[in-house]
């Protein structure tokens, strides 16, 4: 058993470096897409403008591309350096995931995205516009297969224990692939990286605006933003499937953790939107509620009924009762007892077998474990509330803050009046910042909200790390805060860099810093 | 047609046929960054240098991506083995292709020559370290490492970062780069001209020779120096993926015995050797384009002569013999293996018809003047 410092250690190296890949990745997905919009403009209208937004925004995807690339390795790299246990158990499901990824989407979107910056004289404009859609194709793939990925994690389905192999192994494809969370997941991270496309272009382009450069540049690549922005915003937020949030345990353990629903409420729940959630009590004081909210936002259904935290681990704490005869079962199988008996008794419990593995943290051999045991192992089943309920609210917040100024900003383009709403203007830039920050708390929400399990019900986290030592692990830790950090310094220097050159960048001589202070408008 | 070890033995050569496509492709990439110093002085030569790979690295880099996830998801208990137990030098490798994305991506564009040059030792290192820790991998697969599965099936290593550096596997490490380099110089000859390409020629010389007459000692050494386990007894070949069902023993018949006792296989190596030989010998005269295609299948031969020489072991332990992962005890499910398998038939071709159409576009020389003129596209 690997001590508690290593399974921290790899927690925190994991999550730091996954929460840093997603830095890069939304911009990625929707700027690709915003690209495609562009260039499609272009070819449709033959006009240069939209052939130098294409170009200009491209510089600075560019720039965040190269950052999704090296930090995409280090995810892959890192499930067999530090979670050789998880590789091994659960391999032959999410194996094929990530390899098919590889085939249909990382392919894809490398292969072209070296065209897209140096074939603008060797390709013909019908055939320059398919390479910019195959890129952001290749992207959304990429997305969807690790997403399904990822939902497995939270929902495992279509796979069993195999006795002899002692590991899961993949019982139907299509039923990982059609998982009801995946959809749910996918919908919402994609939407999530278009919001993030958008609000980038958008706030730079106020910017431009604000400063009365390159107006008629600034304007269309704000409308085009405030457009595709508020289309991706209300998918963000509206879109979504009432199956995905309530199917499996550890979802609906998040869900009552995020609204810190201590007891089951009749349907259709309220939703509380501020409070001070209190662990010790199992209470949440000073609850600001709203009523039919949660069962709304939860279930997309006023007559789904969201369970809540002290039914959930009641619930737990029975299965991992259970789980420790199907443990009593599978050794008594691996010791040759292949009695039909017992072959029962193990089908019979072996859903919860990953519950009675939650022991193995306090009894390596399940079957001893005392009472107590397993009490505190169903306690474990229940994630940090204040987290969850704190880092939700800040999506959440974030999302609905877009929202009117994705709203506003389409309004003001429709009416023509956008770039007289200097206010507007001023707070799209500021709000730059904003779907990363909800990026990067909500998949901390999903995240962080399925602890105790890297494979919900399945595979405890405590179990899944690999056989290293501290001082293995804080070298890399090490090492990757010493190259991300220096990356991340030199990154945004070469962002703001770009961005403060604008257009001008091009060397089109048609733009502001080459025109000098005369604005040009087409 | 489809059995359980029809399926094995098919991705063995999947597999391979990944492992061939990352070395042949991403090989030369390589070869170019670790040449970039050398070959080109001036802040214009390297970047004609580096835009001979520029519109096609990443495309290569994904053959790495995905021998990394085609192993995850073949056999999972290689993956989980070798990553977790090499970690350190799994971390460097790792640190050091950071170096690549940002150098190429990154290099030009700022103006200040000192950056540049910075970026151009990072490109170095990028090119050059990860070829030679994967050699020096490559030498511990045939000394065998030291690790073993607990009752779980949980990989425990044994050994230690420094245990790898023993002498077999450096030299192994020194003749992986010396084939990246020249594999990056023959290239390199096809895309570029005047003095960087008199340059190049040099490199093609002394890295042709070093790697044919590293080659030739390292498979010397395997004939008379090491030993290569044997496996005694094992369940069926369409068993339970559980490697603690067979016995092995620590020595065996030796590293040639597959060819001699299939001279078919003999092949491989004689395609290696005389591809690489033969892409020594032409590049010398004008049909440097046919001297990078043949070094290409030398390349190949040679892989597939380490595969036939291990065959059927993937992974051997030096401490534990039973613990050995081979492609018939440690793959995924049959169900996966036939997922996957469908897959891969329907999306190799494709993406090797892009990327064939990709180079096409793309191919041509980099001359100086290009870069001059498209100076603020170009990398
Ligand atoms: C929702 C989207 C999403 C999520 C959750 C992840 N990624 Fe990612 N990844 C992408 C979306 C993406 C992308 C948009 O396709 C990237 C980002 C920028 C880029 O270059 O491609 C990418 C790049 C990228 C690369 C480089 C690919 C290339 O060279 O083209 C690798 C190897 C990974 N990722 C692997 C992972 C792993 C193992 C993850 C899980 C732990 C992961 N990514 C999470
Ligand atoms: C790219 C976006 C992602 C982000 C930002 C992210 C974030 C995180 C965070 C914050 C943690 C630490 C949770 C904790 O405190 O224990 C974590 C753990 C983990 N995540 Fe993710 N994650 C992402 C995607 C994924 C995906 C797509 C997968 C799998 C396909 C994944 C697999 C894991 C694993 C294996 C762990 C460690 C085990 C654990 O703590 O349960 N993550 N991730
Ligand atoms: C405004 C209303 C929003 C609601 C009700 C909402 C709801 C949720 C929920 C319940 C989760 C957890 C899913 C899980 O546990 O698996 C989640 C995750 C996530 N959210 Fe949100 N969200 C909102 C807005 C946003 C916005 C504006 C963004 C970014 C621009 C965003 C990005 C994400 C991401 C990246 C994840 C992690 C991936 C996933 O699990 O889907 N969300 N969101």
């Amino acid at each position: 058993m690997m001590g508690d410092d290593i399974v921290m250690l790899s927690r925190l190296q994991f999550g730091l470096t996954a929460l840093y890949h997603f830095l890069f990745v939304p911009l990625t997905l929707g700027l690709t897409f915003i690209l495609g919009i562009m260039e499609s403009v272009y070819v449709m209208t033959g006009k240069q403008v939209y052939k130098d937004m294409t170009k200009f925004w491209g510089k600075l995807f560019a720039i965040n591309f190269a950052m999704g690339v090296t930090t995409g390795i280090t995810l892959e790299f890192q499930f067999g350096t530090n979670w050789a246990y998880y590789s091994h158990y659960v391999g032959d499901i999410f194996g094929p995931l990530l390899a098919s990824e590889g085939w249909m989407a990382f392919f894809l979107e490398s292969t072209f995205v070296g065209l897209f910056f140096f074939g603008w004289d060797r390709l013909t404009k019908p055939q320059h516009l398919l390479v910019t859609w195959l890129l952001a194709i290749g992207t959304n793939i990429s997305a969807l297969w690790i997403l399904i990925a990822n939902a497995w994690m939270q929902h495992p389905v279509g796979a069993e224990f195999n006795v002899e192999t002692l590991r899961m192994e993949l019982t139907s494809f299509s039923e990982v692939f059609f998982n009801p969370v995946a959809q749910v997941k996918f919908v919402h991270t994609v939407a999530a990286g278009y919001v993030t496309g958008s609000m980038f272009v958008l706030g730079i382009s106020s910017w431009y605006l604000l400063q009365g450069r390159d107006i008629g540049f600034a304007r269309r690549s704000f409308s085009i933003a405030a457009a595709f922005g508020l289309a991706s915003i209300l998918s963000v937020i509206v879109l979504g499937d009432e199956s995905g949030y309530t199917q499996g345990e550890t979802q609906k353990v998040k869900l009552a953790a995020i609204e810190a629903e201590w007891t089951t409420e009749p349907a259709p729940a309220s939703f509380t939107v501020f409070g001070l959630p209190n662990n010790e009590t199992q209470h949440t004081d000073f609850a600001v509620k709203v009523p039919y909210a949660l069962g709304l936002i939860a279930t997309r259904s006023i007559d789904e009924q969201v369970a809540g935290i002290k039914e959930l681990r009641d619930g737990s704490l029975q299965r991992i009762k259970s789980g420790v005869e199907a443990y009593r079962a599978l050794q008594e199988i691996r010791g040759g007892d292949k009695s039909a008996d017992t072959l029962a008794l193990f089908q019979a419990h072996k859903d919860d077998l990953g519950y009675g593995l939650l022991l193995k943290k306090y009894a390596p051999n399940v079957v001893d474990a005392t009472p107590e045991m397993v009490a505190q192992a169903a306690d474990d089943t229940i994630p940090a509330v204040g987290p969850l309920f704190w880092t939700f609210r800040v999506m959440v917040a974030s999302g609905f803050t877009m929202l009117f100024i994705f709203a506003l900003a389409f309004y003001y383009c429709a009416t023509r009046v956008a770039d007289q709403k200097r206010w507007l203007l001023k707070l799209a830039v500021w709000s730059i910042p904003l779907p990363w920050i909800a990026a990067e708390t909500g998949w901390f929400v999903a995240e962080y909200g399925r602890q105790p399990w890297t494979i919900s019900g399945v595979l405890p986290t405590h179990l899944s790390v690999s056989n290293l030592s501290s001082g293995q692990l804080w070298l890399s830790i090490g090492g990757f805060a010493f190259f991300y950090t220096a990356l991340l310094v030199i990154e945004l220097y070469l962002m703001q860099k770009y961005v403060r050159l604008g257009p001008s960048s091009l060397g089109s001589g048609r733009y502001f810093l080459e025109t000098q202070a005369k604005p040009a408008t087409e | 047609m489809f059995d359980y070890e029809v399926m094995r033995l098919i991705w063995w050569v999947f597999i391979g046929v990944v492992a061939i496509a990352f070395a042949v492709t991403e090989g030369f990439d390589f070869g170019v960054c670790t040449l970039l110093p050398f070959v080109a002085k001036s802040d214009l030569e390297r970047r004609v240098v580096i835009n001979t790979v520029g519109a096609t690295w990443e495309g290569n880099q994904v053959w790495l991506i995905l021998l990394g996830g085609a192993i995850f998801a073949i056999w999972p208990a290689v993956y989980a083995t070798l990553f977790s137990g090499l970690y350190v030098a799994m971390m460097l490798v790792l640190f050091a292709l950071f170096f690549r994305p940002a150098g190429f991506d990154y290099r030009s564009k700022m103006p200040d020559p000192e950056w540049r040059n910075a970026w151009d030792w990072g490109l170095f290192i990028g090119g050059t370290l990860p070829p030679v820790l994967l050699g020096v991998l490559a030498g511990n697969l045939a000394l065998g490492l030291p690790f073993h599965l607990d009752a779980d099936l949980r990989p425990i290593y044994d050994g230690s970062f420094w245990g790898l550096l023993n002498p077999f596997a450096l030299f192994c490490g020194v003749v992986c780069l010396a084939g990246t380099t020249f594999h990056g110089a023959l290239f390199l000859q096809c895309r570029v001209e005047g003095e960087i390409f008199r340059r190049t020629q040099a490199a093609v010389h002394v890295f042709g020779l070093a790697l044919l007459a590293g080659l030739a000692l390292a498979a010397l050494w395997l004939f008379f120096g090491l030993s290569r386990p044997e496996i005694l007894h094992m369940a069926a070949l369409d068993g339970p993926s559980n490697p603690l069902l067979k016995t092995v023993s620590a020595v065996g018949p030796g590293w040639f015995s597959h060819f001699n006792s299939h001279p078919w296989m003999w092949l491989a190596p004689v395609t290696g050797f005389a591809g690489l030989g033969l892409a020594w010998a032409l590049a010398k005269g004008e049909a440097r384009l046919w001297a990078f295609a043949v070094a290409g299948l030398g390349i190949a031969g040679i892989l597939l002569s380490i595969g036939f020489a291990l065959f059927p072991f993937l992974l051997i332990s030096s401490t534990d013999p039973n613990s050995s992962l081979t492609l018939w005890d440690a793959t995924s499910s049959h169900l996966t293996l036939l997922w996957a398998f469908w897959i891969t038939v329907v999306f190799l071709p494709i993406v090797l018809l892009y990327t064939r159409w990709v180079y096409k576009v793309m191919w041509g020389k980099i001359t100086e003047e290009q870069v001059v003129n498209d100076s603020r596209t170009l990398y």
